[in-house]
């Protein structure tokens, strides 16, 4: 018999859940305050969002983190699922080295990134801007997106590409017809992490980007340092609807394609 | 058989890392010996390819460890040292702390239910870091809520904002999800029977959870420990937006050395040396994961 959970069990799952959301509750309340101070409630005000629909600057950043965060989880997604593949399938002496690296982006401290790779460009001479970005995320979210790929190709039953290879398919049509639909779902999860972690990165956008590809975080960060400002709440609790709205969806989705599984079986 | 080249998939990969993860560490570590120069990029030598081989040989005579000399000599280098391992520690401590329970909670849960909890835990994850520190600002600020509140029930007003505590605050509150998930993976696929076994043979549901539940959860606790404790002893936001201008980390360091300062060889060798720090962490979580993937 499976014993349910205790009181304690309860209050440390539910005090779990309000340290994690309260802050970010209160937020979205204050986004709509018509008072400028934290403290005090002015009433229900919408000033906020028009301030920030007419801050061009703002709405500039905006832009940029939207191109660099698609184009870098592309990037990291396509090359995410080659190192998965090779991870979950290869058989090669440098597999150990492969998850090594791997594994080290995926803990390292952001501003040991950063500042490695601003050298690089440097080095290089690549000039800083939008580009260097996009490529320093695509680096930063590449780990993410292997782990994620990683999780749903080592579960994938293997036997239906080798049917297709049996009947002639070439392995790479093989991968690509019968593997990838199969893992499309994890493929996606991969994408919108490290789409995610695009849009959030304060610390290598700084040390990559250059003049005129100011990202979203780094204009915030300019703001923050300069005081509480409830323009920044608007633009944060749009972010938080974006994303949260995105993530639920897919988890609703993936929740009814379980069930419907379940029902066809 | 087929002949698996799966193996070729690595290539792309493998040359991605090489170069813009290892690569770049060889240049912090080539910039760590360079001195400081009035120039564009601010250090001194450059490798003269004019000369060819004297060029390259005239590279090398260059380089030393004036900077890590010149780091020993300021006291607060050793200080801000320290105290990102104080804190990055006392960090995961509190984490594992705070942690354990919810993780516990959630997989003593009805299955259905464990699924839309985790859910919830990773949610804020998914929302902006820095506006989640943003947040606990208005929160933490002398006339911010929490004093607020404070003052509703009759209580002395706190000013922790620009302390240490609200930059323990922040780290464990950014990190949650990273020590909540680890654990609940090791807690959620123990064989229910074992407590049942253990209290059975006359164990107290406490007795039976410290000597069955907790020490089989240990693996999770390693994992989730070594995934706070090395990115927070680098952490550069949360100290900077928190912890005001006492609160001194090796992020925050790298940071001002490299923007304020300028000074792009005393960034690249606190760089190094916190990754020198940080290899043994680095080498055990691999070797854990490593482990977790063969399953």
């Amino acid at each position: 018999m499976k014993r349910g959970p205790s009181a304690f069990n309860v209050a440390s799952v539910v005090l779990g859940l309000v340290f994690l959301y309260a802050p970010i509750a209160i937020l979205v309340v204050y986004s709509f305050n018509a008072s400028r101070l934290v403290t005090v409630w002015g009433g229900f005000s919408t000033r906020w969002y028009v301030a920030l629909f007419q801050d061009a600057q703002m709405l500039d950043a905006v832009w940029v983190t939207l191109r660099v965060g698609v184009i870098s989880a592309t990037l990291a997604t396509a090359v995410g699922v080659a190192a998965a593949l090779a991870l979950t399938r290869g058989r090669f002496g440098g597999r150990t080295a492969l998850a090594g690296g791997i594994y080290a982006t995926l803990v390292m401290p952001e501003v040991i990134l950063g500042l490695s790779l601003l050298l690089l460009f440097v080095s290089l001479g690549l000039p800083r801007g939008f580009w260097t970005v996009t490529l320093s995320h695509a680096t930063l979210t590449l780990a993410y997106a292997t782990v994620v790929v990683q999780a749903r190709l080592a579960a994938f039953d293997r036997s239906l590409e080798e049917a297709a290879q049996d009947l002639g398919c070439p392995p790479w049509k093989a991968f690509a017809l019968v593997t990838l639909p199969g893992i499309a779902p994890a493929v996606a999860a991969a994408w919108m992490l490290a789409f995610t972690l695009s849009l959030d990165d304060l610390v290598i956008a700084s040390f990559t980007s250059g003049p005129g590809a100011t990202t979203l975080p780094m204009r915030l960060y300019s703001q923050v340092r300069l005081g509480v400002d409830p323009k920044i709440n608007a633009v944060s609790t749009l972010l938080i609807g974006l994303v949260a709205t995105g993530v639920i969806a897919a988890y609703l989705a993936q929740q009814r394609r379980c069930r419907r599984d379940v029902l066809n079986r | 058989m087929r002949r698996d080249r799966s193996g070729l998939a690595a290539i792309l990969p493998f040359l991605w890392l090489a170069l813009f993860f290892a690569f770049p560490f060889l240049l912090v570590a080539k910039l760590s010996l360079s001195d400081t120069a009035l120039a564009m990029p601010p250090y001194a030598p450059r490798i003269d390819w004019s000369q060819g081989l004297a060029g390259l040989k005239a590279f090398f005579a260059a380089l030393d460890g004036e900077t890590y000399a010149r780091l020993t000599r300021d006291r607060l280098y050793l200080d801000a040292y320290l105290s990102s391992l104080r804190i990055a520690a006392t960090g995961t401590g509190l984490l594992l702390l705070i942690g354990y329970p919810i993780a516990y909670g959630i997989s003593r849960c009805p299955p259905a239910m464990r699924q839309a909890l985790v859910m919830a835990v990773i949610l804020p994850f998914w929302t902006s870091f820095l506006i989640r520190i943003y947040a606990w600002i208005a929160i933490l600020k002398p006339a911010g809520l929490l004093n607020a509140a404070l003052g509703a029930l009759g209580l002395p007003p706190v000013d922790i904002l620009n302390t240490e505590t609200a930059v323990l605050l922040g780290l464990v509150y950014a990190y949650l999800p990273f020590m909540v998930l680890p654990l609940y993976a090791v807690l959620e696929k123990q064989d229910e029977s074992l407590i049942e076994a253990a209290q059975d043979l006359g164990a107290t549901p406490l007795s039976a959870f410290w000597r069955v539940t907790f020490p089989l959860s240990i693996p999770g606790a390693a994992a989730g420990a070594l995934l706070c404790f090395i990115p927070m002893a680098g952490e550069f936001v949360i100290p900077d937006l928190l912890g005001g201008s006492e609160t001194l980390m090796l992020g925050r360091v790298i940071w001002t050395e490299f923007f304020a300062n300028r000074d792009w060889p005393a960034a690249s060798a606190v760089a190094i040396v916190l990754l020198a720090t940080l290899v043994v962490p680095i080498l055990l979580f691999e070797r854990q994961q490593a482990k977790v993937l063969r399953g």
